[in-house]
């Protein structure tokens, strides 16, 4: 039987308002070449400068996987020619990279494991090519924008791991707001090198990179296919070729890039433009004293302060914002269950089916916790409930006034109640004395009568319980 | 005083005096300039172009790899021969700050690649003082065109030399700042951790104008240093009595060395009776050792070679410049545009640096030429404790005919062997002419001084000067 050894590249865009060597702005979705200068297309003559912004966000990562940030950094070339790199250099870092030797801790099966990262380094995006017709149009947007490249060691020993150090890398960069992650977008890329060998073996198989993977899945997926893949190979007394191979998501399958021997010599030296950086202890410290809660902290705050399941926190926690939205819900309704709740179910739906945050949902945490309220005083059905979260969200009306207009308030007062029950009980007698001699569905048939007379209004359960007892009182 | 002079044989203080006095206008400078550009041009041909400018100002030549917002600026090459930058460079902004105007874009070496001028992809250009001989490289242009009177003054650039050895060759003073000093931003990158802008002026005092002129800190620049600019001018008013200077024995034993071409007999006489005078000023003369010179040469081809093939490497046929249509696919495209685009000097350096930054190479060139460069750097750091500034020849021979050492690049490479240490080590350094050749052709002393001390390069330039005739002689053409 063969082990997986699997080691991720990932590429993460930095969330900076300008771009990584000059002024203009990193914006995503900007019309073609707006978004450019002499810098970022490398005209002759123009020179980078370093964001500072765009450091400060890979020293914050990088102190969040727990790496080494190192006291000495620079930046140096990287030479390939490519239609979409300006210079035909790319601005990355090689031999002294910003940061060493870290690790991030992530759950499987109710086992924790740390996938150990080798470093982080800064780099420059690329523009996009845009095939047309018989030429190719290049839009530079996205040329010189910031991306921080965080590489594990070959340590990941399945696709699951995979999936659950991307998902949890994702959730700290989200964290620390120093990226969007959106693949879709983008802004998170994924690449992943992967080889098989004989348990107990301690040489590494011959391993192939993978790339093209456009979501997690699509990284598990194709992790998955090429075990299959290179299994057969080795089963059938076959080597594996050392090649670069593309994820293709239609036919779901690995397809050769280039192999090894057209692998590129990229000439790395150390770029002259840009002197190197000298990082003081007290400068990586005041960064790392600055760092937000991170998702694993909070989860485990969330438990104890709030009392809520390992499920729920998970859910809650996979976004900051959900979880802020949570805390400020929970300052002014301090029922943790009923949000947590509400924010995992009906609340997570709408989002889902309006493709939207939580943030630009735009209903304000008193709104929510008001709906709740009503709920847990049984003022209103949870039926009725869903129904007025999907109406305000519709409309600009409040949920007071929703409730009212649809008229869902639910009858609670014993009186009014009271008397529809004596007025059921009454027009019923063969049930009530069906129920006396012990058939307990006919309390329920007596139940439903009384919510027919209310017109659904009255609460069923509060009408059971007084049902029960004037049935017992006959 | 020079008021029977001609406008344009002033200097441009001299010029900016007369201005100040009102007793003439730009445009009387304008005049003059055009007139003796109009009867020396021709013969010379120091300038790629002229500029047509739609305001007035002082006029000064700056060679064609300086980017000006709206003009072509092309290095001399073929691969940029329509290439309009669409900004300026930051030396062109302060210029037009102070109220200059670009007259013109001199002629160079292609991307200041030569020693000679000769390896311009439009034409060579010719030294004033012999129509026959190079008027030396790269800033080969702006050296004539200050020489020959055809411009007041002019901004070159030195990544090797190619301000101070063109200065040598035709009798001007030429400055290749500290490394840091002036900003780079807009000069289109031969080697980028070697270049620097500078002035070539028809005397020191120019020199320490313009200078002020074009250094201090710029944003864009992360290379150029926030330092306090000095008084350049104002260091010329004190004497060089009891200043320390150090004279390296490496650079009058060249022949003996790395089959390193010798020291022309006529340049040796005339450094050495420099040196006399300025023992005569007050210096305090004595011999020191730089005892890695003989390795500059070898790994200044490495280090500027492999920077360039990188910095060369965006001139694709893709944005900007020359694109050769003919081709079916994108490799093609590459390869037809930088075939025609380069000339051979071109292609020669830009092979040599892919070659020395590749695979397998890269440690037994590329690392160990970085190592031996510190080394050189320190040689000065070492010596600069104990002198204020070093006295050399600029280069080993004067200007040399013309073609005579176009088919042998090794040869030419070797006539920057006194230059080319400045800039490993990133110190400043300033060529001044020191005495004519028997045939009369103009020969320059090289002064280094520690970084950032450009106050002392001139201070002993100009002492230097105004004790000789040289900078007064004129090329009769």
């Amino acid at each position: 039987m063969y082990e997986t050894v699997i080691g991720l590249e990932v590429h993460a865009q930095l969330k900076t308002r300008t771009k990584a060597f000059c002024g203009c702005l990193n914006e995503f979705g900007a019309p073609a070449n707006t978004r450019t200068c002499p810098v970022c297309l490398g005209f002759p003559g123009s020179l980078p400068v370093l964001n500072e912004m765009a450091f400060e966000h890979g020293m914050k990562a990088a102190l969040a996987l727990n790496c080494q940030i190192q006291n000495f950094t620079k930046f140096d070339r990287k030479h390939y020619f490519y239609p979409d790199l300006p210079k035909n250099y790319q601005i990355s870092q090689y031999d002294l990279p910003l940061a060493l030797d870290g690790g991030l801790k992530i759950k499987i099966k109710d086992r924790e494991k740390t996938i150990p990262v080798k470093r982080v380094h800064l780099e420059e995006d690329a523009g996009k090519l845009i095939h047309e017709g018989e030429g190719s149009l290049v839009d530079y947007n996205r040329a010189g924008v910031p991306l921080l490249e965080i590489v594990t060691e070959p340590e990941i020993h399945s696709p699951d791991e995979a999936y659950e150090y991307l998902s949890e890398l994702k959730a700290i960069l989200k964290y620390l707001e120093v990226s969007d992650c959106d693949m879709e977008k983008g802004s998170l890329r994924c690449d992943a090198n992967i080889s098989l060998r004989l348990i107990g073996a301690e040489k590494l198989g011959t391993k192939t990179e993978l790339k093209n993977m456009n979501s997690f899945k699509a990284v598990r997926e194709a992790l998955n296919y090429e075990i299959k893949r290179q299994t057969g190979i080795l089963e059938s007394g076959q080597r594996i070729i050392q090649e670069t191979l593309l994820w293709d998501e239609v036919s779901a399958k690995t397809v050769a890039m280039r192999s090894k021997e057209e692998a590129m010599d990229y000439r790395y030296f150390t770029e002259p433009d840009l002197p190197g950086f000298v990082l003081t202890e007290e400068k990586i410290k005041a960064v790392k004293d600055n760092l937000p809660e991170l998702p694993q902290a909070l989860k485990q705050r969330f438990i104890r302060d709030y009392g809520l399941s390992d499920y729920d926190v998970e859910i809650l926690a996979q976004e900051k914002r959900v979880a802020d939205y949570f805390e400020a819900c929970f300052k002014i309704y301090p029922q943790a269950k009923s949000i947590s709740n509400w924010l995992i179910g009906p609340l997570s739906y709408e989002l889902n089916s309006r493709n939207l945050d939580i943030q630009s949902l735009g209903l304000k945490p008193p709104e929510l916790t008001t709906l709740i309220s009503f709920v847990d005083q049984d003022k209103i059905s949870n039926l009725s409930a869903k129904e007025v979260l999907t109406a305000r969200l519709n409309s600009k009306k409040t949920v007071e006034e929703i409730i009212q207009e649809k008229d869902l308030l639910q009858i609670c007062d014993s009186g009014e109640l009271s008397a529809i029950i004596d007025a059921v009980i009454s027009a019923n007698q063969k049930s009530v004395q069906d129920y006396s001699s012990g058939k307990a569905n006919a309390l329920m048939f007596l139940v439903g009568q009384v919510m027919r007379q209310s017109k659904g209004k009255a609460n069923p359960k509060v009408a059971q319980e007084m049902l029960k007892e004037k049935l017992t009182n006959v | 005083m020079p008021a029977e002079k001609p406008l344009y044989a002033l200097t441009g203080l001299e010029l900016l005096d007369l201005i100040k006095q009102k007793k003439i206008g730009i445009a009387d400078i304008l005049e003059s300039q055009s007139l003796r550009t109009k009867a020396v041009e021709g013969k010379v041909k120091a300038f790629a172009r002229f500029t047509d400018n739609t305001t007035s100002g002082i006029p000064i030549a700056v060679k064609d790899n300086i980017c000006i917002q709206g003009q072509p600026t092309t290095c001399a090459s073929k691969i940029l021969e329509n290439f309009i930058p669409p900004y300026d460079a930051t030396v062109i902004q302060r210029l037009k700050n102070a109220g200059f105007i670009i007259q013109g874009q001199t002629n160079m070496d292609e991307f200041a690649f030569g020693s000679s001028c000769e390896n311009s992809a439009f034409f060579p250009t010719r030294n004033p003082w012999n129509l026959d001989c190079v008027p030396g490289g790269s800033s080969g242009g702006s050296a004539a065109a200050v020489a020959g009177d055809e411009a007041v003054w002019a901004l070159g650039s030195d990544t090797g030399g190619s301000i101070r050895q063109p200065a040598s060759f035709c009798g001007v003073v030429g400055l290749k700042p500290t490394y840091g000093r002036v900003s780079r931003y807009g000069l289109i990158a031969f080697a980028s951790s070697l270049d620097q802008i500078g002035p070539l002026t028809k005397d020191v005092r120019d020199n320490a104008y313009l200078t002020s002129i074009i250094s201090g800190h710029d944003p864009r620049d992360s290379t150029s240093l926030n330092l306090p600019v000095g008084d350049y001018l104002k260091s010329l008013e004190k004497d060089i009595k009891g200043i320390k200077i150090g004279v390296p024995k490496e650079y009058f034993s060249l022949s003996a060395n790395a089959g390193l071409e010798g020291l022309d007999g006529e340049v040796k006489e005339a450094v050495e009776e420099a040196i006399a005078q300025l023992r005569k000023l007050g210096a305090v003369v004595s011999e020191v050792s730089l005892p890695h010179t003989e390795y500059a040469v070898g790994v200044y081809y490495i280090v500027a070679t492999a920077e360039a093939s990188s910095n060369l490497a965006r001139f694709d046929g893709v944005q900007y410049g020359l694109r050769v249509r003919s081709a079916d696919n994108l490799i093609a495209m590459y390869k037809k545009t930088r075939q025609a685009g380069f000339g051979p000097e071109a292609k020669r350096r830009i092979i040599l640096g892919t070659y020395v930054l590749s695979h397998g190479y890269y440690e037994a060139y590329y690392v160990r030429a970085l190592k031996v460069r510190a080394l050189i750097a320190r040689d000065f750091t070492e010596a600069f404790k104990e002198y204020d500034c070093i006295v050399t020849p600029t280069s080993p021979t004067t200007a040399f005919g013309l073609g005579e050492k176009l088919e042998n690049p090794l040869a030419m490479y070797l006539s920057d062997v006194y230059t080319i240490s400045a800039n490993l080590a990133g110190v400043p350094a300033i060529s001044v002419p020191c005495g004519f050749s028997k045939k009369g052709l103009p020969i320059g002393l090289q002064i280094t001084a520690k970084a950032f001390d450009e106050e002392m390069l001139f201070r002993t330039a100009y002492n230097y000067e105004q004790a000789t005739p040289w900078h007064k002689l004129k090329p009769k053409i």
